[in-house]
């Protein structure tokens, strides 16, 4: 073969690929904005204020989605108030402080494949210790303790980037000066590694917020129509509210425009979940210049 | 005849003072046998010298002759790499430095270092200088405001940054940036000063005034300072230590080592032969 042939070939298996590939980007790309689009305009339809305000009525079928939305926000909030903390601490552990050999190298690898294991698992673990072995029921607080299990391992592997991605010229000017190790990291690498850890965790909180197994087994309710205002009591949430609507009730039919505003509610508090982590995230990478 | 000639013995007073004087200056680092291995890797081989109180010494050598290693040995900065081994000894004001009871706070409080490369921390300039003080716990904010002040002072900053103390230090260009290094060093009131190449990321101008500071500076502390350049050994040191391969070969006066090197490598390095 010539040499002009085969550089012929050479492009044509390029340019093949190239479309194959941009293929395969089109339909991806075209599926979600379908699949947005589908939503949006199912759920315009009864969208509104009275309807993200209102409690359900009439078995469903009419009024609104007020604990539903209330629900998940609580329960996001609690996940993320446990989660956090806990999540921040062990990877300010792994990175900052344990030697680094092949025992935090497993302890590593477990929490990588941690955030592997499908929601139902996590669901009927936290049903097992949270609700039956801790005591706390069906409820808010153990839907919350099983939330923050399932999305820990985000939390702590974002946070263990963040914690990375700060010079390691700030802990030697820090050291060098006298800092003590936890001086070092209190003052010079969280301020910087704040942002990041931020956005890990906001992305932790979406994926909470959309989870539905594990809540309908540990505390979800099926229709609850009041605010909890405990954390042992049961509650609504938007992902089990939509499955419901869309599967479990005697009149799908009539409660779907209900089902499609749930569901372009949830998807909307996602996305503004995720946008805040994006912006935070370049807020700061802007601002820092080492990153 | 049996008469020989004598040799005419030429005596340079002055030198001889000198050295003597030189001699007798306390001397505030005495290294004895320091091996040091990354690993298996040997970094350092047996280095034995001691470093004078209130001088300037100079660390040269080619690239990974061990210079750095040894200067981070010196605060024990070197730990902070895994698998790092040492044998031998460091005495510091009579104190070994390898001492497992040794505080490393107080070690590295009584030791300074300035980095190769400006490091000041994402904090204004006024915390940059303020974070030692702080952290060996001065909360007078009064006190603090002064000592910042006297800091940036004496590295001839102050003039410079006076009106924008709150602003981010990563705003000042590299050479103001190295001279707070400095600033933000001499805030914690250390003894020794340790300088890896502080000059080597700077331009002319910039670098030939960290280099009179440094000569400012030697009345109060005792610094050692790694430099690739030979003027600048030359210049600002009082004594020069040549490192080749991991091994001390010379350690002498700095004008010794540049006009008359016992040791053939020194004379080739020094001449600019190799490395
Ligand atoms: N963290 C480390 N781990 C393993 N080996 C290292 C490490 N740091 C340095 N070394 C090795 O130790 C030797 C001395 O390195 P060092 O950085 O002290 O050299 P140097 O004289 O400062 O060089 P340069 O002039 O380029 O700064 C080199 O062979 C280097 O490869
Ligand atoms: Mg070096």
């Amino acid at each position: 073969m010539t040499n002009a042939a085969l550089t012929k070939k050479k492009r044509y298996t390029q340019s093949l690929w190239v479309t194959v590939c941009s293929l395969f980007t089109a339909i991806t790309v075209g599926t979600l904005l379908f699949l947005f689009y589908w939503i949006v305009v199912g759920g315009a339809e009864v969208i509104s204020w009275s309807f993200i305000t209102q409690m359900p009525e009439q078995n469903m079928t009419a009024g609104g989605i007020w604990p539903a939305l209330v629900g998940t926000v609580y329960v996001s909030l609690l996940t993320i108030a446990i989660s956090v903390p806990l999540g921040i601490g062990a990877a300010i552990y792994l990175n900052e402080y344990a030697k680094q050999g092949r025992l935090v190298r497993l302890i590593r690898l477990s929490i990588r494949n941690l955030s592997g294991v499908p929601s139902i698992v996590y669901g009927l673990f936290g049903l097992g210790l949270f609700a039956a072995t801790f005591g706390f029921g069906r409820s808010l607080i153990a839907a919350a303790l099983t939330l923050a299990i399932m999305v820990l391992p985000w939390v702590i592997t974002g946070a263990e980037e963040a914690l990375k991605a700060v010079p390691r010229s700030f802990r030697e000017g820090g050291l060098a000066l006298g800092a003590t190790r936890w001086q070092m990291i209190r003052q010079l690498v969280l301020p910087s590694a704040i942002p990041g850890m931020a956005t890990g965790s906001i992305l932790g909180l979406a994926r909470a917020a959309g989870e539905t197994a594990p809540i309908i087994l540990t505390g979800a309710a099926y229709y609850l129509p009041i605010i909890p205002h405990d954390i042992k009591e049961q509650f609504m949430a938007l992902p089990y509210h939509l499955y419901i609507l869309a599967t479990q009730h005697s009149e799908t039919a009539t409660v779907r425009p209900i089902a499609y505003g749930t569901a372009l509610v949830l998807i909307l508090l996602v996305i503004l979940l995720n946008s805040v982590a994006i912006f935070i995230r370049n807020y700061y990478r802007r601002k820092n210049e080492w990153l | 005849m049996g008469i020989k000639e004598v040799e005419p013995v030429q005596i340079n007073v002055k030198e001889q003072f000198e050295a003597r004087v030189s001699e007798s200056v306390r001397d505030v680092f005495q290294v004895e046998e320091l091996s040091l291995w990354y690993g298996t890797n040997q970094a350092l081989n047996s280095i034995s010298f001691s470093v004078k109180e209130k001088q300037v010494t100079a660390i040269i050598g080619p690239s990974g002759c061990g210079k750095s290693t040894f200067l981070k040995t010196l605060n024990r900065m070197v730990e902070l790499n895994t698998n790092v081994q040492t044998r031998g000894s460091i005495i510091y004001q009579d104190v070994d430095v390898f001492d497992p009871k040794v505080n490393l706070v107080e070690l590295r409080s009584a030791i300074g270092m300035v980095f190769q490369k400006p490091n000041p921390f994402a904090k204004s300039i006024f915390d940059n200088v303020a974070f030692g003080p702080k952290i060996h716990g001065v909360r007078n904010k009064k006190k603090l405001k002064e000592v910042v002040e006297l800091c940036l002072k004496r590295v001839g900053l102050w003039d410079e940054v006076k009106d924008r103390l709150n602003d981010s230090a990563l705003s000042l260009s590299g050479g103001q940036q190295q001279r707070l290094c400095i600033a933000r060093c001499l805030a914690v009131e250390p003894e020794v000063i340790l300088m890896d190449e502080p000059t080597s990321a700077l331009d002319p101008i910039s670098s030939a005034k960290v280099e009179n500071l440094i000569e400012e500076l030697k009345e109060l502390y005792s610094i050692v300072v790694v430099t690739h350049n030979m003027q600048q050994a030359a210049r600002i040191s009082d004594h020069t230590a040549f490192f080749l391969h991991g091994e001390l070969v010379e350690y002498d006066r700095t004008d010794r080592i540049f006009s008359n090197p016992q040791d053939q490598r020194t004379k080739d390095y020094v001449t600019g032969r190799f490395g």
